[in-house]
């Protein structure tokens, strides 16, 4: 078996399971947020069931449109607290957490080899532990809440096998990048994608989060790294959980892939994925000249203490370009904290970007930092849908936290490997 | 849920998103039917008003991709959609739309032999999909019969609590 199968053996009490059976897992793990909370918390009172089956594995993470910006986000932030406090499940607060996909594994509740749904679709982000993860729905979630299961068809998986080192300015963001745009937004949908290679093994945990985060832009039901030190070093003295033997989830030297497919870093030069859709890429040297209004460093995709460092490294002794407003978002206060003290809030803010408080900011379009008709934003975040950060008439680019920094300066999507070499 | 669903189909592409169904600025509201008043205003602002009557959504591959928001579902069904046919959904989307009761089938081929417009007559159970006005039917697999019953109930609250209640 492959380590996602065995996940959702062990979870369902069985010795094995195949693609396309479906089993009755248990549910180790369950998230919601501020926007997906309040309509589980509906239908869960709607069940008749008073409890949550486990208060102990349930979490409630308010990062989508805080601080509340309208009464109705307030009143949404309401029902969360007011759940919580009557079931007792833990809830990081405005203030006490940030994005719930950085917050889950810097808080510990994120451990190998259990099964996590989170009511937000890039819960598959923790992936990257060698958790099985995946993004349901608030109905489901209310039904999770109440019987502490969920059935789960057994994904065929499909195996990224990365070899080579990135050059200076290459990040695992463009890895990423260039895999959708060559499996397409459909090319992995109802399937696991299991990253590995001498590549994801020397890779650190923000870099594995940012592939798995986007697993579900190619359709996956779940992106998945085998865990190993990297891992171990990442979550000890965060979980007070005992992590299970990492042995027990490698993938068997036979286990079965619906195909296998062959990245080389090594050749990779900076991505784009231009509107309007995730595997609309291109390498940064077909772009041609695309002037910015609005750059965007941040999301659950890119707003690590790593990526932040990046940025910076771009715009120190910098200024952005006069016409560029660009925004800053550290994924959670442990990573605000870490760049205050790092000098790098410094540097954004000498540089002329705004740095906001932890949450999802302009991703998702509900918030902060909107566009306006035919506006041009370069986002290191995951998704260029129309509408999705404001005007339907505005444009979204995807790429990464230095692609992003680089462009802030020139005032147009700009290749960051040829900013340095000018300056 | 109607097991037998009959309505005039709209037709909608490839990957359509479910910002695109309902973008992220609305999910502040609650009431469903505040909802529907956006759904698919992004591609069609006049397609809240066309649901009205009951419809068939028709779309192409990948429909629903994107967010988990089960917002985008209930804006659909809310707004008049009685069933949604696409060659192929994207997996979140799908049990979304069968959670809250929203039948979803999909049928390879739907796409190139439906035009807006046509009368299309779906028996969700038997999986069979005709179009009416263009005299061409189709044979799906049969939804599993675990799906059937958490439709037949009306979602999965409904069905949860009829289970929960037997015992």
């Amino acid at each position: 078996m492959n380590i996602t199968e065995k996940i959702l053996a062990k979870a369902s009490g069985k010795k094995v399971v195949h693609p396309e059976e479906i089993v009755d897992a248990n549910v180790d793990m369950i998230m919601v947020h501020d926007l997906t909370g309040p309509l589980a918390v509906e239908a869960f009172k709607k069940i008749g069931v008073e409890k949550v089956w486990d208060n102990q594995k349930a979490v409630v993470i308010l990062d989508h449109q805080v601080p509340a910006e309208s009464v109705k986000a307030a009143e949404l932030h309401k029902t969360m607290r007011q759940f919580a406090k009557e079931q007792k499940i833990r809830i990081y607060d405005i203030g006490r957490g940030g994005i719930c996909h950085q917050v889950m594994p810097e808080k510990g509740h994120v451990v190998p080899g259990t099964v996590i749904v989170g009511a937000d679709s890039h819960t598959c982000t923790y992936g990257a532990f060698g958790a099985f993860a995946t993004g349901i729905g608030s109905t489901e979630a209310a039904a999770v809440f109440a019987t502490g299961k969920i059935w789960l068809k057994v994904p065929e998986a499909v195996k990224v096998n990365v070899t080579g080192q990135f050059q200076k300015y290459v990040t695992p963001k463009d890895l990423i990048l260039s895999i959708i745009g060559k499996m397409g937004v459909d090319g992995a949908t109802y399937k696991s994608t299991e990253f590995t290679g001498p590549t994801i093994k020397s890779m650190c945990i923000a870099g594995r989060m940012t592939l798995c985060n986007m697993a579900v832009e190619m359709g996956a039901k779940n992106g998945i790294i085998e865990p190993d030190e990297t891992t171990r070093k990442f979550l000890e003295g965060r979980t007070n959980r005992a992590l299970p033997n990492f042995e027990s989830l490698k993938s068997d030297t036979d286990a079965v892939y619906e195909r296998t497919v062959e990245f080389d870093a090594s050749k990779l030069e900076p991505q784009i994925a231009c509107p309007s859709s995730v595997d609309n890429v291109k390498p940064i040297s077909e772009a041609g000249n695309i002037p910015i209004e609005q750059a965007f460093i941040g999301s659950c995709t890119n707003g690590r203490i790593e990526d932040l460092r990046l940025a910076a490294q771009i715009l120190k002794g910098k200024r952005v370009k006069d016409n560029v407003r660009t925004l800053v978002i550290p994924a959670s206060q442990e990573v605000y904290k870490q760049a205050l003290n790092e000098g790098l809030l410094e540097i954004f803010t000498d540089a002329g970007a705004i740095v906001c408080g932890s949450a999802c900011g302009p991703c998702l379009g509900g918030h902060i930092g909107l566009l306006a008709a035919d506006e041009v934003c370069v986002s290191t975040s995951n998704r260029n849908f129309i509408g999705r950060m404001g005007s339907t008439k505005a444009s979204v680019y995807l790429a990464s936290p230095a692609t992003v920094a680089a462009s802030a300066v020139t005032g147009k999507i700009t290749d960051p490997r040829k900013l340095e070499a000018k300056t | 849920m109607n097991r037998k669903i009959k309505g005039p189909a709209v037709k909608f592409g490839n990957n359509i998103d479910t910002d695109v169904i309902l973008p992220g600025k609305y999910l502040v509201l609650v009431d469903p039917y505040e909802l529907a008043k956006h759904a698919l205003e992004s591609l069609d602002q006049a397609f809240p008003e066309k649901a009205k009557k009951g419809v068939i959504i028709v779309g192409g591959k990948n429909f629903g991709c994107g967010s988990s928001r089960e917002q985008a579902p209930l804006a659909l069904k809310y707004a008049g959609v009685k069933c949604v046919l696409a060659e192929s959904f994207a997996r979140i989307f799908f049990r979304n739309a069968i959670n809250i009761g929203l039948p979803v089938i999909e049928c390879e081929g739907i796409s190139a032999a439906v035009e807006t417009g046509d009368e299309i007559a779906v028996d969700v159970e038997a999986g069979k999909i005709d179009n009416i006005s263009k005299g061409k039917s189709f044979q799906v697999d049969k939804l599993p019969p675990f799906i059937i019953e958490i439709l037949a109930d009306g979602g999965l609250i409904e069905n949860l609590r009829r289970r929960l209640n037997k015992k």
